[in-house]
């Protein structure tokens, strides 16, 4: 105190003879600035603190304008400018005023210069700066900066920060950043309540400090302590890492029951084999990009419009394919399966020859892109979440449809007995083309989910029909929960599989599994019960 | 007195089978012209016919299996893609000294991938009755374990169309690993010779061309005399009504197998003589669309009367050829418009429209 005091003092003493020289319209900074126009690095270090403590809105700005050089003295105005380079010389525009002075030579700027001490010190004051910002984000990433160049003060720092962050988030951080700061605490038992301190963290650093103590600290005490906190932090993480991989796992299951459960309908429920499926999806993901060119301004709006687009059109495809080929193949599934593949052809080529033969850009909107970052070592990205509740919802649509409307009554009605249901009055005929129409729909909107995941080009139908046919296959034809399931459960077994084997690897061992489970149970998962499911 | 008892009542066989001796005969004749003159093949249209010739014996293979026991295997391009890698093994292993690496014994790609030695399932295949006999035994064992466990449990009908497709995709995605050592994405190629003779030669592709005409003569006969057997009797009856086949007394599982496994061989018989001739084979040869491309030949030209296979593969095939080098925008829309005509117009194919008569 004594020592600011002597300071303060001094400067009053020293400051008139410089005061004249510098006119910023502030006092403290008046002097601030005079300390780091002198040549001693010793005293503009004391300039660079006054600058800091000022408390002037521009402080962080200076300061940062110091570190880069930038900020310059004027000395014939004696004020303080940004020197600015442009192509015809170099121009000094006002900090404070932001007033354009013109063009000067470069002898006309007197630079403030800093050595390496004063770039730390300056940085320092930034990052204490930016702790006291509004705004929690900058906070936090502060409070991060901080955690990861460990320091002695800074056990104090976040002290006092402590007491008046309200950010649950930055909370969490400070307290870790303290204890971590009492790791280093020069008492064992200090050093061991710290320990008991960050056993929830996850942080890295906490990670580092701990295994540091286990290693190296001097005190056994505080070594097992440190040594059995760092087992029971990795666990978590191994935890969340388990977690991560189901994530993963039921995302790429979404990605498989979206494209499989249009094809659950026509092949399970009407016993269609149809291998342009995966072409009506790749119809799907082009409305989308159609959609997207008609309005470029609007991605998010043109993805959420594109889902009802592409089920009409991939829906209306699907109808003209029933009426036109399928209803004249009824009974002959693999003939369909000869035919529909001749459609797929043909819906390629279409696509080739109309829009072009290489891939089309489809951008991602914004609420798509990005993470949900849950603590620091679990971070979930978005458009992969999104999958997976777009995939549940479409499932509860399609089956709401299934189970409780008409169309859906008189669909399994014909599924089930299709004489039957035609001596009561069913249009089985009408009831076909529907049906099919809804299977073809799903797959449109499965296009438009793949669109954001994958790219889009005429093949795109093509590299997930026999995934597709798989997940019917091994979920039971004719169940729409064996779809679910059984495509969430693939989606899992591959990821879970992928980091010791390799994808490819894990796709194959998928694949032979699912041809040796085939030999156990080969109505799949769940059978569909009852004579329908006989012949 | 064989030959005649497996073709009576066979005339589009005994049709096929004499003009297939006569282009046998005659092509390498033509071959044999002056090249200004009006009917001399050239030697790339000599291979490409023996190309057409070892689809044709791998659709002879495909109608055995759809047309007389029903089973609709999409994965048949596999037993031919498996033929053809023992083939191409061989005709590595012939390259020698001569890559590029110039490795006595090992090939290029490994050498390439820092191998230090030959990976155990290459051994043997320098010598070519090992690799001839390879060419059989691969796909067949394949065949028979797949068979034997798909069969046993009774999987029929789209189920088993949908798992042959799985086979072959796994196999496709397998044999794209380099660690797999059959050399990749890239797959074999760059052969020099078989058997001594050198595969850029005129005469070794002639050869060839006789060769892969002599296999498809004899795949023919093969095909029909066990079709004409008591076995092939009881395979029409499975086809037909698998159930009752069954409660007759039949071993349905075991006629299954048998016809499968030989019609997988025959595919691998196709392979390795379409190996040489095209001079690459890699893992794309798996692609479940080449398995139901097959399929679609046989559709074409009729199930179930085994030149019409032929007639259908080589038809087909000339078709894309010219199409891609005249309209090359238009082959999908041919090919795609082709098979929805196809089933349904034509559900019996091509042969369909003399052989009506005949049954009526």
């Amino acid at each position: 105190m004594l020592r600011i005091l002597v300071t303060t003092l001094l400067l009053c003493l020293v400051s008139p003879s410089f005061a004249a020289n510098i006119e910023t319209g502030d006092a403290t900074l008046d002097a601030a600035f005079a300390q780091l126009l002198e040549r001693d690095f010793a005293i503009k270090a004391q300039g660079v603190d006054a600058l800091a403590r000022s408390g002037h809105p521009q402080t962080a700005e200076l300061l940062s304008g110091l570190l880069e050089g930038r900020l310059r003295y004027l000395k014939k105005q004696k004020r303080l400018v940004w020197m600015e380079q442009r192509d015809d010389g170099r121009f000094a525009i006002d900090v404070f005023s932001e007033q354009d002075y013109g063009k000067f030579s470069s002898r006309k700027f007197r630079k403030l210069a800093i050595n390496n001490a004063m770039r730390g010190q300056i940085r320092a004051h930034l990052a204490e700066l930016e702790l006291a910002s509004p705004d929690a984000d900058v906070r936090l990433a502060a409070v991060n900066q901080l955690l990861d160049n460990p320091a002695p003060g800074h056990a104090t720092l976040f002290e006092r920060l402590l007491a008046d962050e309200q950010d649950p988030a930055v909370q969490e951080a400070l307290r870790a950043g303290l204890a971590l700061a009492r790791l280093s605490a020069s008492d064992p038992d200090q050093r061991r309540a710290a320990i008991a301190a960050v056993a929830d963290s996850l942080e890295p650093a906490v990670r580092n400090g701990l295994s540091r103590l286990a290693d190296s600290d001097p005190d056994d005490g505080v070594r097992a302590d440190a040594a059995a906190a760092l087992a029971k932090i990795e666990d978590r993480v191994a935890f969340y890492g388990h977690v991560e991989t189901l994530f993963f796992g039921l995302s790429a299951g979404s990605v498989l029951v979206l494209a499989a459960i249009g094809l659950a309908i026509t092949f399970g429920v009407m016993g269609v084999i149809n291998m342009a499926h995966g072409e009506l999806i790749m119809l799907g993901a082009y409305t989308t990009y159609l959609m997207q060119q008609l309005m470029p301004d609007m991605i998010g709006l043109s993805i959420v419009l594109s889902i009802p687009a592409a089920f009409l059109v991939s829906g209306l495809v699907g109808i003209m394919i029933e009426r036109g080929v399928i209803r004249f193949l009824y009974g002959r599934p693999l003939e369909t399966l000869l035919a529909t593949f001749g459609i797929s052809l043909i819906l390629q080529q279409v696509v080739r020859s109309v829009i072009s033969p290489q891939n089309v850009p489809v951008s991602n909107p914004e609420f798509l892109s990005g993470l949900w970052q849950i603590n620091s070592v679990l971070a979930l990205t978005y458009n992969r979440l999104y999958i997976f509740i777009f995939c549940l919802l479409v499932f509860a649509g399609l089956f709401f449809v299934l189970k409780y409307t008409r169309l859906g009554l008189q669909v399994r009605a014909v599924s089930q007995n299709r004489a039957m249901a035609r001596a009561m009055g069913v249009r089985s005929a009408r009831v076909d083309a529907l049906t099919f129409g809804l299977g073809s729909g799903i797959a449109g909107i499965a296009g438009v989910a793949l669109s954001q995941l994958t790219n889009v080009g005429p093949n795109l139908g093509q590299a997930y029909i026999v995934d597709s046919f798989m997940v019917v296959v091994f979920g039971g034809v004719g169940n729409l929960w064996g779809t679910l399931i059984g495509g969430l459960g693939l989606g899992i077994a591959n990821k879970i599989m992928e980091p010791w084997a390799g994808a490819v690897l894990a796709k194959i061992l998928v694949l032979v599994f699912i041809i040796l489970f085939i030999q156990k149970r080969p109505r799949g998962l769940f059978p569909q019960k009852g004579r329908a499911a006989e012949g | 007195m064989f030959l005649v008892r497996i073709l009576s009542g066979d005339t589009g066989g005994k049709v096929f089978l004499l003009v297939l001796l006569a282009v046998i005969v005659a092509v390498p004749v033509l071959n044999g012209l002056p090249a200004d003159h009006p009917a001399y093949v050239s030697t790339y249209t000599v291979t490409l016919l023996g190309k057409y010739l070892t689809y044709a014996l791998l659709a002879v293979a495909v109608d055995l299996v759809w047309g007389y026991l029903g089973i609709l295997s999409l994965g048949h391009a596999a037993f031919f893609a498996l033929g053809g890698y023992a083939m191409g093994m061989y005709l590595m292993r012939q390259i020698g000294e001569r890559g590029v690496y110039g490795h006595p014994e090992l090939p290029d790609f490994m050498v390439f991938l820092n191998w230090q030695e030959l990976p155990w399932f290459w051994y043997g295949f320098d010598q070519f009755w090992f690799a001839a006999l390879m060419v059989f035994l691969a796909p067949g064992m394949l065949a028979f374990v797949f068979g034997w466990l798909a069969f046993r449990s009774r999987v029929t009908g789209v189920y088993l169309s949908i798992i042959t497709q799985a086979l072959t995709y796994a196999l496709m995605l397998a044999f794209f690993r380099n660690e797999m050592g059959f050399g990749g994405n890239n797959g074999l190629t760059d052969f020099k010779d078989i058997l001594g003779f050198s595969l850029q030669d005129d005469a070794t592709r002639i050869g060839l061309f006789v060769a892969s005409g002599v296999a498809l003569a004899l795949g023919y006969l093969a095909c029909r005399a066990l079709v004409t057997s008591r076995l092939g009797r009881v395979a029409v009856a499975i086809r037909d009504t698998e159930d009752r086949t069954r409660f007759i007394g039949y071993k349905v599982e075991h006629v299954k197998l048998a016809i499968f496994t030989f019609s997988a061989m025959l595919a691998g018989l196709a392979g390795a003589l379409y190996v040489p001739q095209v001079g690459i084979i890699n893992p794309g040869e798996f692609a479940p669309l080449n398995s139901i491309e097959v399929v679609i030949w046989v559709a074409m030209g009729g199930r179930a009367t085994l030149y019409g296979a032929v007639l259908g593969a080589i038809g087909v095939n000339y078709a894309k050829t010219w199409f891609t080098g005249a309209f090359p925008e238009f082959w999908l829309f041919a090919l795609g418009g082709l098979f929805v005509l196809v089933t349904l117009l034509l559900p019996r194919g091509i042969a369909g429209l003399w052989r009506r008569r005949e049954v009526e």
